[in-house]
């Protein structure tokens, strides 16, 4: 198999097969999360200011008071990374023209300088974000082989990307296959990993802010 | 037209330093230093017409007019000339029995000097017989004019990886030269055509070096085709800037805007058009408004369709419906499941009176 089949082939079947688990596999989850339901609290609500499930979905997105200053990597960096992927993946104009191409939904992109910046920040970024979880004994003892595994496919994607964008190491096309080929394995893993929160975030966050907002207390 | 190759040039009217010049540009667009202009012009000025024999195969001619009609007036096509091109069936006068003792007096002759240029591949299936020339199957003829040949070059996408023959489902068994002949050196001139400058550039440094050109991994010398289309493509600042062109007749397409949108195989295409252009530099495919279509790489006939982009499905997504059906489906069933195992554990549940813990 030479380059370009192999291209053809990780754009043709691999991505069928890819996205073809990715939808099952979401469907299949959320589906099975939002059934699960919970018993109902009989105790008498009580009400607290900011106890919400609103107030909790926004909350979380802010580092409790004190926490900045004791952890600073996990938040920066994760803010610097997130925000770095979004733009990578959504502001990139060949990924816009493969949603367009799979939903008919399309934006305008951003110039390609700035994309491959955000693409260099957020590689950055997770590196560090990763030698602090290796660093940090807490972290390193709280994190399993699904945390590790996961920053992988994460971060591959983005190097292999940067990589081909930038025809460093093997040639364009190359790279180019292994960079859809890495993420068609994001896919694949998505669902069945912690990066399921992808879809989870706002659900949990909202639910837990739920459940204690009847407890009058605000999380 | 025997004697030195400058005599005959000097006879047709190029001047020794219109030649100098010639050499000097093809030395520097195949990245020689400066020195091996000189040595280029020296050594093809003195050279003695080579052998060289063309035998088409599974072809259709497509590469010989782009040698042979292209660029006919300019100096390129005259050192063409001056090769001693003993077998060529579409452009010798000769034809049947005298062209076929032209070919075995050149191949007898030369032995072990000649240069084998091949264009079209070479059909496997049903013993060869898609394709023969005077009884003689493409596969015979090779091996058989290979044995002589001090190298091979395999011009155009058919002969260098099969093309167009060999694409899905290769009906004829196509394959390549390099399939068949292992032990010549063979560099491989893709393009469907070819442009012609490589396949000069080519000549001058065997006739100059007495060697093949440096090669990438696909047999394809680096000169030419060390760099892709899209890096050398003069509207690549449009393609940095996200300006695509949506269809062949917008304003996007009017304005000469990247042509990614519209499947150009431009970032994936090793090749020389964005540099040396076609027809004289006049102008090439994608200056012309129509994206790349990748033909000097393997297989391109088959790389998904010539109009859909690079970073598109090449083909449409057959699963994704199928399994959100079972995904739902999946999710129902696990939902009542453990609806069910829940419930179960209700019943089950036995509560634990007073009088239970006195026991």
């Amino acid at each position: 198999m030479n380059d370009l089949q192999f291209l053809t082939w990780v754009r043709g079947p691999g991505l069928d097969i890819a996205v073809g688990i990715f939808v099952l596999g979401v469907l299949w989850r959320l589906f099975e999360i939002y059934s699960l339901g919970r018993k109902p609290d009989l105790a008498a609500p009580r009400h607290a200011d900011g106890a919400s499930g609103l107030h909790t979905v926004f909350r979380r997105s802010l580092p409790p008071h004190g926490m900045l200053k004791r952890s600073p990597v996990s938040y920066i960096g994760g803010y610097i990374f997130h925000i770095g992927l979004a733009i990578v993946v959504f502001g990139f104009a060949p990924h816009i023209l493969l949603v367009k191409n799979l939903t008919g939904v399309s934006w305008p992109g951003l110039p390609s300088q700035f994309v491959d910046l955000a693409a260099v920040v957020t590689m950055a970024a997770m590196v560090v974000v990763l030698f602090d979880r290796f660093n940090k004994p807490v972290k390193r003892f709280l994190s399993t082989f699904e945390d590790w595994f996961t920053w992988a496919v994460t971060f591959l994607p983005v190097l292999t990307g940067w990589m081909a964008v930038q025809h460093l190491l093997l040639p364009y096309t190359l790279m180019l296959a292994l960079h859809i080929l890495s993420v068609e394995i994001l896919l694949v893993v998505l669902p069945f990993t912690k990066l399921f929160h992808v879809f989870t975030l706002f659900g949990s966050r909202w639910f837990n802010g739920k459940a204690n907002a009847h407890k009058g207390v605000p999380v | 037209m025997q004697g030195p190759l400058i005599d005959t040039l000097v006879r047709q009217g190029v001047s020794r330093r219109t030649f100098l010049k010639y050499c000097a540009t093809l030395a520097s667009m195949m990245a020689l230093p400066p020195t091996a202009g000189r040595a280029m012009a020296e050594a093809m000025a003195a050279s003695r017409r080579p052998s060289v024999i063309w035998l088409p195969f599974q072809e259709c001619t497509g590469c010989t007019e782009s040698i042979t009609r292209s660029h006919s007036p300019t100096i390129e096509g005259m050192i063409f000339d001056m090769i001693s091109l003993d077998y060529q069936e579409t452009l010798m006068a000769a034809a049947g029995f005298q062209a076929e003792e032209a070919l075995h007096n050149a191949m007898k002759d030369n032995f072990g000097k000649y240069l084998l240029i091949i264009d079209g591949s070479i059909p496997l299936g049903v013993d060869g017989a898609y394709s023969c020339i005077a009884g003689r199957s493409n596969l015979d003829l090779l091996k058989d004019a290979a044995k002589g040949a001090a190298a091979i070059v395999a011009m155009g996408s058919c002969a260098s990886y099969g093309g167009i023959p060999k694409a899905n489902p290769n009906p004829t068994g196509a394959v390549s030269v390099s399939d068949i002949i292992k032990d010549k050196p063979i560099v491989n001139i893709p393009g469907c055509p070819p442009i012609p400058v490589v396949m000069t550039g080519v000549l001058a440094h065997y006739l100059t070096f007495g060697s093949l050109p440096e090669l990438d991994d696909k047999g394809r010398p680096k000169a030419f085709y060390g760099e892709t289309i899209h890096d050398r493509c003069y509207r690549r600042p449009f393609y940095d800037q996200g300006k695509f062109a949506k269809t062949f007749d917008d304003e996007g397409a009017r304005n000469g805007w990247c042509l990614f949108e519209l499947g150009c195989k431009g970032p994936v295409t090793y090749n020389a058009c964005a540099t040396t252009k076609w027809n004289g530099g006049t102008s090439w495919p994608v200056e012309s408004g129509h994206g790349c279509l990748g033909c000097s790489e393997p297989d391109f006939w088959d790389a998904g369709s010539f109009y859909k982009a690079l970073s598109t499905p090449a083909n449409p997504l057959k699963l994704a419906a199928t399994a959100t059906v079972v995904g739902a489906a999946a999710g129902v069933a696990v939902s009542f499941a453990n609806r069910a195992k829940k419930d179960a554990a209700k019943k089950a549940h036995q509560p634990v009176t007073l009088a239970d813990l006195e026991k």
